[in-house]
């Protein structure tokens, strides 16, 4: 049986439509199809946006978040808009600022001298002192009256400060998480006292950048050994790998404390073998923190590599040899450039992992191995000064986005943070 | 050049490998015996073998409310975590699925993502929403951290899933639930077990999180010994750490057999 068209244009015509309504289904059956794929991965991701990611936000909309001047001495704020910050500024200012302090509750006024007090200290006192004679005060008088208090009421940059630190939102946290402060002309310089972040992001990215080299130069050639080892062996070698990666981490890192100490393992093995007469300083410092860090990351280095070194097939190294290249130069040509995905996977991600570090530091480390971490967990715990965590938190995470996008594009998204 | 010949090369790399090794295992071999040790030294010899510590350990209340609380949390959190890294991870899986680079790379972000930044920024909210210290703020936390784990163990099983076997399944009548359970579940059964295992340890491990936002009717393990090792360390916390490191062996075990079997069901003509 033949299949044919007597009148060819009707045919054409009747295709075009059959395609153009089969194009139709399918885009439907397709968005039909994409609707189902998103229905799936729906649920985790509104849990994590939820739980996970919105918290985050709101942590760092914190950096520059600055209500609380504003909202507490709102109508001094109001009445300091229109001033010239020259001479001091008008009775009606003065009068506000009476007005706002008798209205507001101690536990506001104490949030508005705390913040205060981050860009002149000595702010606390001056307000504490204020607030306590408040309630004498007379609104027809007030300039007199909170010059008879403190002195320092009529200078201009008492003045400055609050009308700085008054808008609703401020870049004196984020300019402050990187040594920077802005001088009450608006000029940015950098900041004189305790300007300790620069330094602290500084040993952050060095102590991540040591760590990371140290586990690929030591996990390389172990990997390698696991990869080309009779595998009857390498699967009991790998356990060893294994063990201490599934291991919790404050295990190993309370293991390397004992370890470690002056009077610990390692010390007195030394001394029995004659190494050493005195024992050596491991513990609270960059040596152990070192020797903590490595061990914890170095199975992410080394399972990757070896994952893509397994891959690579023995008739290269024939290949290359056949071809005249000697083992270190097949090496360096042919199985070295063959790797370099596994050891950019897992170098970036020992990296990225690194920089986020925080119990092993703190525990292992002393007062000068702290990384940005601690610091974002000191200010939440220790004075509660949410703007400085969060900036420093922005710091971080602006470190860490960046590297892990980077992974991704580079990668694929099978690789991207995969424990094996 | 390639297996196994033994050069003075070879030789080197041996050792070198086995040097490494000892580093690796040197913790978990040092800290096992020292939670026998009859003194409360941390050196060897050592002076006589005893297990008060071990005593010590299961006597102490903190410890018991610490551990129960460890396991509930990382029950809950596993099994919240599995269904929905599962899910996810079948959607993701999908030919027709969109966005995916964008969207597996968010839910991976628990894990990139520094823990500090996480637990301020859940301490900051849930003292708002009233979970902070409870243990179900515990549990929602640990099955954010857990879930990508799952995650890729699934979709690293479903790389090598067949499609067309849901396809058969469905001409031959079966509703897509039925052939999700009957069909796919059962293929992809070890990446799921083997994902729950890493939710379950992600969860056990977590001490960061848990010190920023539980109090102390809520400490987990990990929080009980990271006070004891802050004050000084005391032997105890050796046999603590001992038996957790069975666990770990215990669940690594299982996690492995689970990937060996999916290995010979993925490529079921290779040797090994």
């Amino acid at each position: 049986m033949t299949h044919s068209y007597e009148n060819t244009a009707i045919g054409t015509a009747g295709h075009v439509q059959a395609a153009s309504a089969l194009r139709i289904r399918l885009k439907r059956a397709n968005r039909a199809g994409s609707f189902k794929a998103l229905a799936l991965v729906a649920p985790l991701l509104l849990f994590l946006s939820v739980t996970f990611l919105l918290p985050i936000g709101l942590l760092l909309a914190r950096a520059v978040d600055n209500r609380e001047v504003a909202q507490v001495l709102s109508h001094t704020t109001e009445q300091l808009a229109g001033w010239d910050m020259r001479a001091t500024p008008s009775d009606d200012v003065y009068e506000a600022l009476v007005r706002d302090l008798q209205s507001a509750s101690r536990d506001r006024v104490a949030e508005v001298s705390k913040r205060l007090n981050y860009h002149s200290p000595g702010f606390r006192t001056l307000m504490n002192r204020t607030v306590r004679e408040a309630g004498n005060l007379t609104s027809e008088n007030a300039r007199a009256e909170l010059l008879a208090i403190n002195d320092k009421w009529g200078e201009v940059e008492t003045w400055q400060i609050i009308k700085q630190a008054s808008p609703a939102l401020t870049d004196y946290y984020l300019l402050k998480a990187v040594d920077l402060a802005k001088m009450p002309d608006g000029d940015i310089v950098t900041a004189k006292d305790d300007a300790i972040y620069t330094d602290v992001i500084v040993r952050t990215v060095v102590i991540s950048l040591c760590v990371t080299v140290l586990c690929v130069l030591i996990g390389y050639p172990l990997a390698y050994l696991l990869a080309t080892t009779d595998p009857v062996y390498s699967r009991w070698l790998l356990m060893l790998v294994l063990l201490p990666f599934w291991t919790s981490l404050l295990v190993r890192t309370t293991a390397w404390l004992v370890l470690l100490q002056s009077n610990g393992v390692v010390n007195s093995l030394l001394s029995w073998l004659g190494l050493i007469s005195q024992p050596l300083e491991l513990v609270h410092n960059r040596v152990g923190v070192l020797i903590a860090m490595t061990h914890i990351l170095l199975p992410f280095v080394v399972l990757p590599v070896h994952a893509v070194m397994k891959g690579i097939p023995d008739v290269y190294w024939r290949a290359a040899s056949s071809l005249g290249a000697p083992a270190h130069k097949a090496f360096l040509r042919v199985y070295l450039p063959l790797t370099m995905p596994g050891v950019g996977a897992g170098a970036l991600l020992v990296f990225i992992l690194a920089l986020g570090y925080y119990i092993t530091p703190a525990l292992v480390g002393g007062p000068k191995d702290q990384m940005l971490s601690y610091f974002i967990a000191y200010f939440v715990n220790q004075s509660s000064n949410w703007g400085m965590a969060a900036a420093l938190a922005v710091v971080l995470l602006t470190l860490v986005v960046g590297l892990y996008l980077a992974l991704v594009l580079a990668y694929g998204r099978s690789r991207a943070g995969a424990k094996p | 050049m390639s297996v196994g010949k033994a050069t003075p090369a070879r030789w080197t790399l041996r050792i070198f490998a086995g040097v490494v090794l000892v580093f690796l295992m040197a913790p978990i071999l040092a800290i096992i015996p020292l939670s026998f040790n009859s003194e409360p030294f941390f050196t060897y010899p050592m002076p006589g073998f005893s297990l008060r510590w071990y005593e010590a350990v299961f006597a102490s209340v903190d410890w018991q409310l610490s551990a129960r609380n460890s396991f509930i949390v990382a029950a809950l959190a596993t099994v919240l975590a599995t269904a929905l890294g599962t899910l996810a991870a079948i959607g993701l899986n999908r030919p027709d699925c969109p966005w995916r680079m964008a969207l597996s790379a968010i839910i991976i972000s628990p894990i990139v993502i520094p823990l500090v930044v996480a637990a301020v920024g859940i301490f900051y909210f849930y003292a708002d929403i009233g979970l902070l210290n409870t243990l179900t703020g515990l549990v929602l936390s640990h099955t954010a951290l857990g879930a990508p784990f799952v995650m890729i163990t699934v979709a690293a099983t479903l790389a090598g899933f067949d499609h067309r076997l849901m396809r058969a399944a469905a001409s031959l009548g079966a509703p897509p639930v039925t052939a999700f359970r009957r069909v796919m579940l059962p293929i992809i059964m070890p990446g799921v077990v083997s994902g729950a295992i890493f939710a379950f340890v992600t969860s056990f491990d977590d001490v960061v999180v848990a010190l920023f936002i539980t109090g102390a009717e809520q400490k987990t393990l990990p929080r009980q010994m990271w006070s004891g090792l802050r004050e000084q360390i005391s032997p105890a916390i050796t046999a603590v750490a001992t038996l957790l490191i069975i666990v770990a062996a215990a669940l690594m075990l299982t996690a492995n057999a689970l990937q060996a079997r999916q290995q010979r069901i993925n490529n079921p003509n290779s040797a090994h």
